[in-house]
């Protein structure tokens, strides 16, 4: 069914059609109307799932573990300060090895409080075991939730879908809601091999020692290290039963080019415009997008950048003290792969939701043309000095 | 692709207005975008609702400021901020007002005018109250009619799917609006 | 992978353990008497049944056998915390050392 709805209702048909049975989370704007809709639709009848109000974020996560811990489908949606509320829970999420998904909508940290997108809540969690899908549009966003579970079941490591806040949680576009029983074909029911089961008790996460805890965190790594195939795997299964098309990344008239931009989310959609317009002025400038942050995509990074003269990576994040995060993430992937290296700039734009236009994308792409190399790791766009 | 700015007061339904224009536009065939002012809303304070409409599909996700047109739901912003701001030359500007394009002469010279009494199509129609009538599905038929981005049929199914109640009463106020908006078409 | 019929099992690597941190039995083989130092005698005669320590216990390790029958201390697994001697309201409870 195709329907105009918000990315936060996007995330709320993924959860409604891949049919979980237990949710909990706390508001928080610009999250709210995901955890309003799914509770009209428990309401309702229309979501068969147990709705969880709790007092806060931590509550909400711990509270789903312990759903999921029992062998239920779980879900779960926060934001920025919220998500940095969970955080204990974010890493006793992955290593209790739990097949949670939860939708964060991208918003900047305070202080100053703030309610606009940017990426440094997210990506505060890139070392926690949580899988992480950056989506680029509402339609991508109800997907990567159906796909989410289909991958994380699989993996035993929960599933982080984000999407930014007001440019995607609050604009409405079209969407292809797919029907439920399609989904059931692509999704089967939950059926964990090991669960919390009264007739069988067990302790989880208990106290474990030096003896063993560095081999279930070996087992861990282990699990991303297979996720990109099965990532691979389930998406071009998506693909042939729902006719979407989503991997690790994507690209945009990479083909011949020489330049290639990197960015992530709402950022890579706009950026199409800038490509365009910088190609109809004769430069051969190609976009990849990431798609998947975690696990990062080390093959196709190295596959689409070598033997290109540059690349210009655009972060709406930043880890102080070191530089942009996708940029620091892709240059790191390249350092022991044998070829022929670009150069590598790196941009910081629209922190706490200054508005990325295309024109800015395509200063920022004509800034790094014209120099030779970096002079710094940081470059500024948009700063007021 | 065509960029719309929607000023309305806090209340008066200027984001459903945008969604029920992007839903309309989307029935019709078109790729589409609404979104508001990103931030927090006020009942009375001046908002803002934006639309993308386009044949192709739309990548671009950053602010508008430059709409192609704009619809203005209480003629009273007018006084209080610069409703043409950003606004293309040669635009539209379709006004729910009670008077007539030809009295807007600081818009005839460098825009075009439309205007419906979209206020006194919702009074008829029992839509609101007669102090606050909801006129933003009523202008939707004005602005179906004027910028031809979808028709009577999509914008009467969109009305239906966004509207709590009265739902006829609306889609009736719409195809009003749309047999009498006042505006000069193209020779 | 988490059968183990009672008998020690040997995990030589991370390929022998489940995925996740879980015990291989339940923690009933867990037995923590050893752990405390003082124990907790009820004086019968003077417990008015409210089963207020039986609902402080945070270990689970004094049991409720029916209204009537005051609650009895689990040995096995009690550490000698000493919560149902301080929030007992008749302070029938002593804490007697091991």
């Amino acid at each position: 069914m195709e329907k105009v709805i918000l990315g936060n209702h996007a995330v709320a048909y993924g959860v409604l059609v891949s049919r979980v049975q237990a949710i909990s989370a706390y508001p928080i704007t610009p999250q709210t109307l995901i955890v309003e809709r799914l509770s009209e639709m428990v309401a309702d009848g229309e979501l068969d799932s147990v709705f969880t109000k709790v007092e806060s974020e931590h509550s909400a996560l711990a509270s789903v573990i312990g759903s999921s811990s029992v062998g239920a489908r779980v879900f779960t949606a926060t934001s920025s300060q919220g998500l940095a509320l969970m955080h204990e829970m974010i890493h006793w999420a992955a290593g209790a090895r739990l097949p949670i998904v939860l939708a964060n909508v991208n918003r900047a940290m305070a202080p100053g409080w703030t309610i606009w997108t940017d990426q440094n809540d997210s990506l505060s969690c890139r070392d926690t075991g949580w899988m992480q899908v950056y989506c680029q549009n509402n339609q991508e966003v109800l997907d990567s939730i159906i796909m989410g579970y289909k991958v994380s079941e699989q993996v035993l490591l929960p599933t982080m879908v984000c999407l930014d806040a007001f440019v995607l949680s609050h604009t409405a576009e079209s969407v292809d809601i797919p029907d439920v029983k399609l989904v059931d074909k692509y999704l089967p029911s939950y059926k964990p091999e090991i669960k919390m089961d009264i007739d069988d008790p067990h302790s989880f996460g208990a106290l474990s020692s030096p003896d063993n805890y560095m081999e279930f965190r070996y087992k861990m790594q282990e699990a991303m290290d297979k996720a990109e195939d099965i990532i691979i795997k389930e998406g071009k299964e998506f693909e042939r039963i729902f006719g979407r098309k989503y991997g690790m990344v994507e690209e945009y008239r990479t083909e011949d080019a020489e330049i290639i931009l990197i960015a992530s989310a709402t950022i890579a959609s706009t950026a199409r415009a800038s490509i365009d317009s910088l190609r109809a002025k004769g430069i051969k400038i190609g976009l990849l997008r990431i798609r998947v942050f975690r696990p990062f995509p080390v093959k196709d990074v190295a596959r689409v950048l070598l033997n290109k003269k540059k690349a210009i990576v655009i972060d709406r994040n930043i880890s102080y003290g070191k530089s942009g995060i996708f940029f620091d993430e892709v240059k790191g992937a390249f350092y022991n792969i044998e070829g022929e290296k670009p150069k590598i700039f790196g941009y910081i734009a629209g922190l706490g939701g200054r508005d990325v236009t295309p024109e800015a994308i395509s200063d920022i792409a004509n800034d790094a043309i014209k120099k030779d190399k970096p002079e710094k790791d940081i470059i500024w766009s948009g700063v007021k000095l | 692709m065509i960029e719309i700015l929607i000023h309305g007061r806090g209340g008066q339904g200027g984001v459903k207005a945008s969604l029920s224009l992007a839903s309309a536009a989307a029935k019709a065939g078109k790729y589409v975008q609404s979104f508001p002012e990103f931030g927090v809303e006020r009942r009375g304070a001046p908002v803002k609702a934006f639309n993308r409409i386009s044949d192709e599909p739309i990548v671009i996700r950053s602010k508008i400021y430059n709409p192609d047109h704009i619809v203005v739901l209480d003629p009273t912003l007018i006084q209080s901020i610069n409703i043409t701001e950003g606004l293309k030359k040669g635009g539209w500007i379709i006004i729910n007002t009670d008077k007539k394009p030809e009295d807007f002469k600081e818009f005839c010279e460098k825009y075009k005018v439309a205007t419906i009494n979209a206020k006194e199509i919702a009074i008829r129609n029992r839509l609101g109250s007669r102090a606050a009538p909801i006129v933003n599905t009523a202008i939707l038929g004005a602005v179906i009619k004027v910028l031809k981005v979808s028709d009577k049929e999509s914008l009467a199914t969109a009305i239906k799917e966004f509207v709590p109640v009265k739902r006829e009463e609306n889609v009736k106020a719409a195809y009003e609006a749309y047999d009498e908006v006042i505006f000069e078409v193209e020779a | 992978m988490l059968k183990h019929d009672k008998k020690k099992v040997e995990i030589k690597g991370a390929s022998d353990m489940p995925d996740m941190a879980v015990s291989l039995g339940s923690m009933a083989s867990n037995k923590t008497a050893s752990w405390r130092n003082l124990r907790p005698e009820i004086d019968e005669s003077k417990c008015i049944k409210c089963f207020i320590c039986w609902k402080f216990c945070p270990d689970a390790a004094i049991n409720f056998i029916d209204e009537n029958t005051p609650p009895k201390i689990n040995y096995d697994y009690c550490k000698g915390c000493g919560i149902c001697a301080a929030e007992c309201p008749t302070k029938c409870i002593e804490m007697v050392e091991e």
